[in-house]
C-alpha cells in the first residue's frame, strides 16, 4: 500500500473530474500568459520603431519598459507551458500513448518556434544597452514570427482534437499510419488558429491599453501614458473587426462540424428549421428559460435563412452529449457580447481619431478603456470553456473519450489542490513584481527617458 | 540504423545538450544556495545571475525538446514513465516552476527581503529539481519501469539507483557550472571569483566522481542488463569520460587556462552516451525496445525535418545568444 492510498479522494474514479479540473485550471493560467507572449513582443516593437524612426524619446521608453515586463510574463509562461506538457503524461498518458505519433508532430513543430522564441526574447530584452539601435530592433522580429508559429503549432493541435484526421488505426486502436500535413491542417485549422492569433492581440492590445487608461484616470496625462493608451489600443482595434468575421465563421463551422458541441452552446434542444436564437438564459430539456429568443434568427446565423436545419440535443446520443449545457450557452454569449462591445469600443476610438486625431476626451472613454483589458481575458476563456468543455466527452473526437485517456494514478485531488495553491502564489507575485516595476518606473522615470540607447562600448573587457 | 535508432539517437541528443546547458543552470543554482548568507554571498551570487540571465529560458527549451520528441515518436515509453514514476516527475515539476518564477521575480525585484525569499526558492528547487529527475533516469535504467506502465509509484524510485543517480544528477551539475563560472569569472577579471569557483569545481569533480563509482556498484546489483553493457561496450566511453574527468583535474590543480569547458563536457557528454550504449535496444531496459515503442515511420520523418531545421536554424541562434553573452553584449542588470 503506497502513502497516497491515506488521501481522501484519491479513489480513481473521481479521477476524471479532478484531472480535467487540473488541466482546465493550469490551461486558463497559461493561455492568459502565452497571449502575452504571442502579442506582447509585437507590440513593444511598435513602439521601438517609433521611437526609432521619430526619434521619440517617450515611445522608447515604453518600448523597454514593455521588454521589461515581457521579461517577467515570459519566464512565468515558460515554466506554466513546461507544466502543461508534463501534465499530457501525468493526466493524459493514456491519450498520448494512443495518439502521441499522430499529434505530437504538431508539437514537434512548436518546439521549434518556442526555441527560437527564447532565444530571440534573450537577445532583445538584454540588448538594450549594448547593441545598436536599429541592430537591437530587428532582434526582435523574430520573436513576432516565431511567436505566431508557435500559436498556430499548438492551436492546430487543438484543432486536431476537435476535427481529427491523418491517421489510420489498426484493429486494436493502435495508430500505424500517420499523414503529418493532413494532422496540421484538419478542417478546424485554419478558424481555430486565426481566432486565437487575434485573440491574443486583443487580449495584450486592451489590457496594456487599460493599465495606461488607468494612470490617465489618475491624471498622468503626459506624453509618455499618452502612446502607452494608443499604440496598444489601436492593435487591438485593427484585430477586433477581423475577430468578428473570423468568430462568425468558426460558430458556422463548429455547427457543421461538430453539431453536439453547436447545439449545447445555443441550447438547441429538437432539430429542425427556424431555430430561435436565444440570448441569455438557463438551457433545460424543456427548453430555455429565462433567455431572450429571436425566432429564425439561430437558423439565419448557421446558413443565411430561416429555413436551415439545425441540429438539436435530441439527436445526439446521450453518451456523446457534452455537459453543462447553461456553462456552455453563457461562455458563449458571454464571449459574444464582450466581443461585440469591443467593437464598439473600436468604432469609438477610430470615429474619434479620424475626426480629431485624438482619443476621446470623455473620462467614460478612459473609463471603458481602463476594463477592456479583463474584458478581453474573460472573453479568451469564455471562447476556450466552449472549445474545451463543448467537445466533451471526447478527447479526440469521435475516437477517444476523456475518461479512457486518463490516468490511473493515486492523488490526482491532491495535485490539484497543490497546484492551487502554487499557482495562486504564482500570479500573486507576478502582479506584485508587475506592479512594483511600474512603481520603480514612475518614481525614477525621469532619467531613464533621457538615455534611450547607451553609446556603443568601444572595447569589450577581455 | 533504423528510422526509430535515429530518431532515439536524436532524444539523446536533446538530452545531452539538456544535461549540458540545463545541467549547468541547475548547477549554478546548487552554488548560489550554498554561497552563504547576503554579504558573504553576494558576490559569487553576481556572477552567477550574470552568466544565467540571458541563457537560462532558451537552456530550459531543451527539456521541451526531450519531452516531445519522447511522446511523439515513442509514445508507449512517455505513457510507461509518466504512469509509473509520476511522483517524481510531479516533484521535478514543482521544482520548475518554483526555479523559473524564483530566479525571475528576484532579478525584477529590489526589496532586499523579497529577493532573498525569491533567491532561496529558486536555490532549493536548483536543488531538488535536478534530483527528481536523476531518480526517473536512475529508476528507468534500474529497469523499474514496465512497458505497460502503472509500475508501483513508489518502489520504482526509492531505491538506492535512483537515488544515487539523482544526487549524481545534482553533483554532475554543479561540476559543470563551477568549471563554467570560472571561466565567465576570468573573462570579467574577477581573480578571487575564479580561483573561489576553481576550488569548488575541483570539490564538485571529487563528489561527482564518487557517486559515479558508487553509482557502479548499484547498477551492478540493481541493474545488471545496463552495467553489462557499460562495462563491454560502453566501456571507451566510460574510459573517456574518467580521462577528461582526470586531465580536467591536473588542469585545475595546475591552475591551468584551457581548454575547461570541453574537458567537463567532454566527462558529462561521455557518460551520456555511455548509458545510452548500455540500454541498447531498450528503451526501458529490458521490457520495452526501442523499435516495439516506435511510432510510425511518417511521424519519424517529420522528427528529423524538425530535427534537420532546428540544427540550421535553432543551434546558429543559439550560437548568437552565447557568443553575444560571453562577449558582453548582453546586460543582465536592468
Amino acid at each position: 500500500m503506497s502513502p497516497l492510498d491515506a488521501l481522501p479522494l484519491a479513489e480513481s474514479a473521481s479521477n476524471l473530474l479532478a484531472a480535467r479540473e487540473q488541466m482546465a485550471f493550469t490551461l486558463a493560467f497559461h493561455i492568459v500568459l502565452s497571449c502575452l507572449g504571442v502579442a506582447l513582443p509585437a507590440t513593444m516593437l511598435v513602439a521601438n520603431y517609433i521611437g526609432l524612426k521619430k526619434n521619440d524619446e517617450a515611445a522608447i521608453e515604453l518600448a523597454k519598459r514593455w521588454s521589461k515586463a515581457t521579461a517577467v510574463t515570459f519566464a512565468v509562461g515558460a515554466v506554466t507551458g513546461t507544466v502543461l506538457s508534463f501534465e499530457f503524461g501525468l493526466l493524459w498518458p493514456h491519450f498520448m500513448d494512443r495518439f502521441g505519433a499522430a499529434f505530437g508532430v504538431a508539437f514537434a513543430i512548436e518546439g521549434i518556434f518556442f526555441f527560437l522564441e527564447a532565444i530571440f526574447i534573450a537577445i532583445y530584452i538584454y540588448g538594450w544597452k549594448r547593441l545598436s539601435g536599429w541592430a537591437h530592433f530587428f532582434s526582435g522580429v523574430p520573436i513576432v514570427i516565431t511567436g505566431i508559429g508557435g500559436a498556430l503549432s499548438v492551436v492546430a493541435a487543438n484543432a486536431w482534437m476537435n476535427q481529427p484526421q491523418g491517421f489510420t488505426l489498426d484493429a486494436a486502436g493502435k495508430v500505424t499510419d500517420v499523414e503529418p500535413l493532413k494532422v496540421l491542417w484538419n478542417p478546424a485549422t485554419g478558424y481555430e488558429v486565426a481566432h486565437m492569433i487575434l485573440a491574443a492581440y486583443m487580449v495584450v492590445g486592451f489590457l496594456v491599453a487599460s493599465i495606461y487608461a488607468v494612470g490617465m484616470l489618475k491624471g498622468r496625462r503626459d506624453r509618455l501614458h499618452r502612446l502607452g493608451l494608443v499604440i496598444p489600443l489601436t492593435i487591438a482595434c485593427i484585430a477586433t473587426p477581423i475577430q468578428l468575421f473570423v468568430g462568425d465563421t468558426a460558430a458556422r463551422a463548429v455547427a457543421d462540424d461538430q453539431p453536439a458541441k453547436f447545439a449545447a452552446m445555443e441550447c438547441i434542444q429538437e432539430t429542425g428549421t427556424d431555430q430561435t436564437e436565444y440570448v441569455g438564459g438557463i438551457c433545460t430539456e424543456d427548453g430555455v428559460k429565462g433567455a431572450i429568443g429571436i425566432p429564425g434568427l439561430d437558423s439565419f446565423l448557421v446558413g443565411w435563412s430561416t429555413d436551415t436545419k439545425v441540429t438539436g440535443l435530441n439527436d445526439i446520443p446521450d453518451d456523446e452529449e457534452p455537459p453543462a449545457h447553461t456553462l456552455l450557452h453563457l461562455s458563449f454569449d458571454t464571449m459574444v457580447g464582450i466581443g461585440s462591445g469591443l467593437m464598439l469600443l473600436a468604432l469609438w476610438f477610430a470615429f474619434s481619431w479620424w475626426r480629431r486625431r485624438d482619443i476621446p476626451q470623455t473620462p467614460w472613454f478612459l473609463r471603458i478603456v481602463a476594463i477592456s483589458g479583463g474584458a478581453a481575458i474573460v472573453a479568451l476563456w469564455c471562447g476556450w470553456i466552449v472549445t474545451e468543455v463543448g467537445r466533451q466527452p471526447w478527447i479526440v473526437q469521435g475516437y477517444m473519450r476523456t475518461s479512457e485517456a486518463v490516468t490511473d494514478a493515486k492523488g490526482i485531488w491532491f495535485s490539484f489542490g497543490l497546484v492551487l495553491l502554487l499557482y495562486a502564489g504564482l500570479g500573486t507575485a507576478a502582479v506584485l513584481v508587475l506592479r512594483s516595476m511600474s512603481r520603480r518606473w514612475r518614481e525614477q522615470g525621469a532619467e531613464n527617458v533621457q538615455s534611450p540607447y547607451a553609446p556603443q562600448r568601444e572595447e569589450v573587457s577581455g | 540504423m533504423s528510422k526509430a535508432d535515429a530518431a532515439a539517437a536524436i532524444l539523446w541528443v536533446g538530452a545531452t545538450f539538456y544535461a549540458l546547458f540545463g545541467g549547468a543552470d541547475f548547477g549554478g543554482g546548487f552554488w548560489d544556495l550554498v554561497a552563504g548568507w547576503d554579504e558573504r554571498g553576494q558576490r559569487p551570487r553576481d556572477v552567477i545571475q550574470r552568466s544565467l540571465t540571458p541563457v537560462w529560458e532558451a537552456n530550459h527549451v531543451w527539456l521541451i525538446f526531450v519531452l516531445v520528441v519522447l511522446w511523439t515518436a515513442f509514445p508507449p515509453a512517455f505513457s510507461a514513465i509518466f504512469t509509473t514514476l509520476y511522483v517524481p516527475i510531479a516533484l521535478a515539476a514543482l521544482g520548475i516552476v518554483l526555479r523559473g518564477a524564483g530566479f525571475a521575480f528576484r532579478k525584477s525585484l529590489v526589496g532586499l527581503r523579497e529577493r532573498r525569499a525569491m533567491g532561496a526558492t529558486f536555490a532549493v528547487s536548483s536543488v531538488l529539481t535536478p534530483f527528481f529527475m536523476g531518480t526517473v533516469v536512475g529508476a528507468i535504467a534500474a529497469g523499474n519501469v514496465p512497458a505497460e506502465g502503472n509500475g508501483d509509484a513508489f518502489s520504482s524510485w526509492l531505491q538506492p539507483l535512483p537515488l544515487l543517480i539523482g544526487a549524481m544528477f545534482v553533483a554532475s551539475g554543479a561540476y559543470l557550472a563551477a568549471v563554467f563560472l570560472v571561466g565567465d569569472a576570468r573573462r570579467a577579471g574577477d581573480g578571487e571569483m575564479e580561483r573561489y569557483f576553481e576550488r569548488r569545481a575541483l570539490g564538485a569533480a571529487v563528489i561527482a566522481g564518487a557517486f559515479a563509482v558508487a553509482g557502479l556498484f548499484a547498477l551492478h546489483s540493481e541493474a545488471r542488463y545496463v552495467f553489462d553493457r557499460l562495462t563491454e561496450q560502453g566501456l571507451p566511453l566510460v574510459i573517456l569520460s574518467l580521462l577528461c574527468g582526470a586531465a580536467l583535474l591536473v588542469v585545475l590543480r595546475r591552475g591551468g587556462r584551457r581548454p575547461l569547458r570541453p574537458l567537463a563536457a567532454g566527462a558529462v557528454v561521455a557518460v551520456i552516451w555511455g548509458w545510452g550504449v548500455a540500454q541498447f535496444p531498450y528503451l526501458l531496459p529490458t521490457s520495452l525496445r526501442i523499435d516495439q515503442a516506435a511510432a510510425p515511420d511518417p511521424t519519424m520523418t517529420i522528427i528529423f525535418v524538425v530535427f534537420a531545421v532546428a540544427a540550421v536554424l535553432v543551434l546558429p541562434s543559439l550560437g548568437l545568444l552565447y557568443t553575444l553573452t560571453q562577449k558582453d553584449l548582453l546586460e543582465s542588470e536592468h
